[in-house]
């Protein structure tokens, strides 16, 4: 139990200080680090939550393949972060007075509410299975169209981001294959009689 | 002292504050802009699985996974706009993007 008290302790503080130093690094790489390392800590407490599934789900889906993406459009780019900065600090007021009624409505609302007395639980977790197989189970049935909907959301997005980065070039040199079928022998050896020491 | 579920919220309300303070403190760097809407959602997704877990309600976690997915694609299709605004523009400060005010 005290293991499980600290482990929460120190995940939710690297989380936060990692989320801080997202916001406020100097180089943008070392913001996608950072942002890695609050996904980590994200998926750790996932993990102390019980959601196994989630949490691997977070790593692979997050570190793997969104974090990769930014850190590669990052490096990409070639931008001048420097003039990007100009004005960082005249924001930071405006930005902590918005956070700081932000999060005081927030704690409003945290010490105010209570669960509904006629709370019913939709899927209660079932004894026995883990964590993997009891979300799969009602995810394949009650929720197959939600399920297959988030499947056309990412078709979606897969299909408009090629259609907005890919883009036809003019002079570029390209293999067209009819053509290449399509070309007979007369049109494509020449017979010369070269006369010595003369040349073409 | 036991981890209530107040606990978990309390992370996620400050997560959640982080990723609007990083709005507005990287007013012109759309990437950073891209990766506190990362942050906010990440917010999200705890609360949604802390409730789940102390309500014992599974639905929770398939929200979250939802949640996921959106927040997956959103970053593909930011980022590809990103790319090709760099390409016509040269630059992503986001205080230039007004060229088609009238």
């Amino acid at each position: 139990m005290i293991l499980a008290t600290v482990a929460f302790y120190v995940f939710a503080t690297v989380l936060i200080v990692a989320a801080l130093l997202v916001v406020s690094a100097r180089n943008p790489v070392h913001s996608v680090l950072f942002l890695i390392l609050a996904f980590f800590n994200a998926a750790a407490l996932f993990v102390l939550l019980g959601a196994e599934f989630l949490a691997m789900v977070l790593v692979v889906v997050y570190v793997g393949a969104v974090a990769v993406l930014f850190l590669f459009v990052v490096m990409m780019l070639d931008i001048d972060f420097t003039e990007l900065r100009q004005g960082f600090l005249n924001y930071a007021p405006l930005g902590m007075a918005i956070a700081a009624v932000f999060f005081g409505e927030l704690a409003i609302i945290g010490s105010a509410w209570v669960f509904s007395p006629g709370l019913t639980v939709a899927h209660p977790t079932p004894a026995g299975v883990t964590n993997t197989e009891a979300l799969g189970r009602i995810l394949y049935t009650n929720y197959v169209h939600v399920f297959q909907g988030a499947g056309m959301v990412l078709l979606v997005a897969m299909i408009g981001a090629i259609v907005l980065t890919l883009r036809h070039r003019e002079g570029v040199k390209r293999q067209s294959a009819s053509a290449q079928v399509g070309r007979r022998r007369a049109e494509a050896v020449e017979l010369r009689k070269v006369r010595p020491g003369e040349g073409l | 002292m036991a981890i209530g579920l107040g606990h978990y919220l309390t992370v996620a309300a400050a997560l959640f504050t982080i990723g609007i303070f990083g709005i507005f403190l990287n007013r012109k760097n759309v990437i950073i802009i891209l990766m506190s809407i990362e942050l906010i959602l990440l917010s999200v997704n705890i609360n949604l699985v802390a409730f789940s877990a102390f309500l014992g309600d599974l639905s929770g976690q398939v929200f979250a996974l939802l949640v996921l997915t959106v927040a997956a694609a959103e970053a593909a299709i930011g980022l590809a706009i990103l790319v090709v605004y760099f390409r016509n523009r040269g630059t992503i400060a986001v205080e230039d993007v007004n060229i088609m005010k009238g």
